[in-house]
């Protein structure tokens, strides 16, 4: 179980259908640990500011999240937390280990570029 | 608590030291900012368990962190995370502070609490590798390595028990260090030495990370011959200390040689009405009960200064 504030992806059924049912997803894959806490805590900040992009943390050493350890996009990473970017149910972008917040706010905005309304 | 762009007082950091004194300031009816570059609690919520902090048996420094935060903000106190000084200026009985979100706060007394990070190397390849390769966490990614050859960098105490507890998942660990010694307690020296698995690269520093998509091999440097010397290898840890995160307060406030703020025993700076409290003072004993006995300190000396200040102005007009 994963101490944060955050929604909690559970299995991988939940993983596909979170992913098909928003446009812009994150989620960080890891522990409670030294190299994923800042990360979901920058989620849990930018939660407020990024409206338009759902975030969310799956426990990596839940089984189901082999939906997130075992695609080919993570393969040569070695270090958690996996960081995963999800658009129109595709992975757009993923990253290995501890990120500051200038790193997960330039991913956020080149890659869910909000749709402004006319 | 208020819309203002000018508050009693402002804290930078939200480390234990920095959520104790918003804590302080706030109860004390003063209008208090915190401003942190990362997540409200600092290195505090790293640590996995916190067994000795008077009063609470055991809790992690997530759950710490979570509850001195909701304290702060209980008593009207401000938090604003993942926000960096863009400009400071200290002097005078405003001081002002340009954030990241581009707009501008007063105040009559700071408090620094910019607290400490590890350190890096800063050599060619380390933010390319980083999670492909190279780690700062034995911990976190040492399952990653489970049958592969390793390196660690470093020589304290972190370095030589980590590389310890690496060899429980690597097939073998080589440590490079910089000293022809190492800064060690003797248990962990010996510890390490009695370990056949480990194996270790003296008088020796770690110059570039080599690879394509993820880390192949290093370059390491005696630094007695000069010669360097290409090293294959799976993964590197890095352990060589913690660094204050002092650096946008340069020229700004005293500091020593290794860039920790001087303070006296009120935890007053050199400037008035600046106080500093935490991992980034010069003192021997960094811990989360020192970090928020200190800021203690500075609050209360800050709340005075700010109560003298207002009468002074009372006075005034």
């Amino acid at each position: 179980m994963l101490y944060t504030n955050l929604h909690h992806v559970m299995t991988a059924s939940e993983h596909q259908k979170l992913i098909a049912e928003n446009e812009n997803v994150m989620i960080c894959c890891g522990r409670m640990g030294p190299m994923c806490i800042p990360v979901y805590g920058i989620m849990e900040d930018l939660e407020s500011e990024y409206t338009h992009v759902k975030f969310a943390d799956m426990e990596f050493d839940n089984p189901e999240a082999y939906v997130i350890r075992d695609v080919p996009e993570v393969r040569g990473f070695m270090g958690i937390p996996f960081t995963m970017y999800y658009k129109k149910g595709k992975l757009v972008k993923a990253t290995s280990s501890i990120q500051s917040v200038s790193q997960v706010k330039s991913i956020l905005d080149k890659e869910f570029v909000p749709v402004m309304a006319d | 608590m208020t819309d203002s762009t000018h508050y009693d007082a402002i804290v930078i950091g939200g480390g234990p030291a920095g959520l104790t004194a918003g804590i302080y300031l706030s109860r004390a009816r003063l209008s208090t900012l915190i401003v942190t570059d990362g997540v409200a609690g600092g290195q505090m919520i790293l640590t996995h368990e916190i067994a000795n902090y008077p009063g609470v048996e055991s809790i992690s420094g997530y759950q710490l962190s979570n509850i001195m935060k909701k304290q702060a903000k209980s008593f009207g106190c401000v938090i604003k995370g993942n926000t960096t000084v863009e400009s400071l200026n200290l002097e005078g009985d405003v001081k002002e502070l340009k954030l990241s979100d581009g707009k501008t706060y007063t105040a009559d007394s700071v408090i620094l609490t910019p607290g400490g990070r590890s350190r890096t190397l800063g050599v060619e390849g380390e933010t390319k590798f980083k999670g492909r390769g190279i780690s700062y966490c034995a911990t976190c990614d040492g399952d990653f390595f489970t049958g592969k050859e390793i390196v660690v960098v470093g020589g304290g105490n972190s370095a030589l028990e980590e590389a310890v507890s690496l060899t429980k998942y690597a097939s073998k660990v080589t440590i490079v260090h910089q000293f022809d010694h190492f800064q060690a307690f003797e248990y962990a020296v010996e510890e390490a030495k009695a370990n056949s698995k480990i194996s270790f690269i003296m008088e020796s520093s770690l110059e570039k990370f080599n690879g394509s998509d993820k880390l192949e091999s290093v370059d390491i440097k005696n630094l007695k011959t000069g010669e360097t010397q290409n090293f294959i290898t799976d993964g590197v840890f890095i352990f060589i200390g913690y660094v204050p995160n002092t650096e946008f307060l340069f020229g700004k406030v005293n500091m020593n040689n290794w860039n920790e703020i001087i303070v006296d025993s009120d935890m007053a700076t050199n400037i008035p009405g600046v106080y500093a409290a935490g991992d980034s003072v010069v003192k021997r004993y960094r811990q989360v009960t020192t970090a928020v006995g200190d800021a203690t300190v500075a609050a209360l000396a800050a709340s005075n200064y700010i109560h003298h200040l207002k009468i002074n102005e009372f006075h005034e007009h």
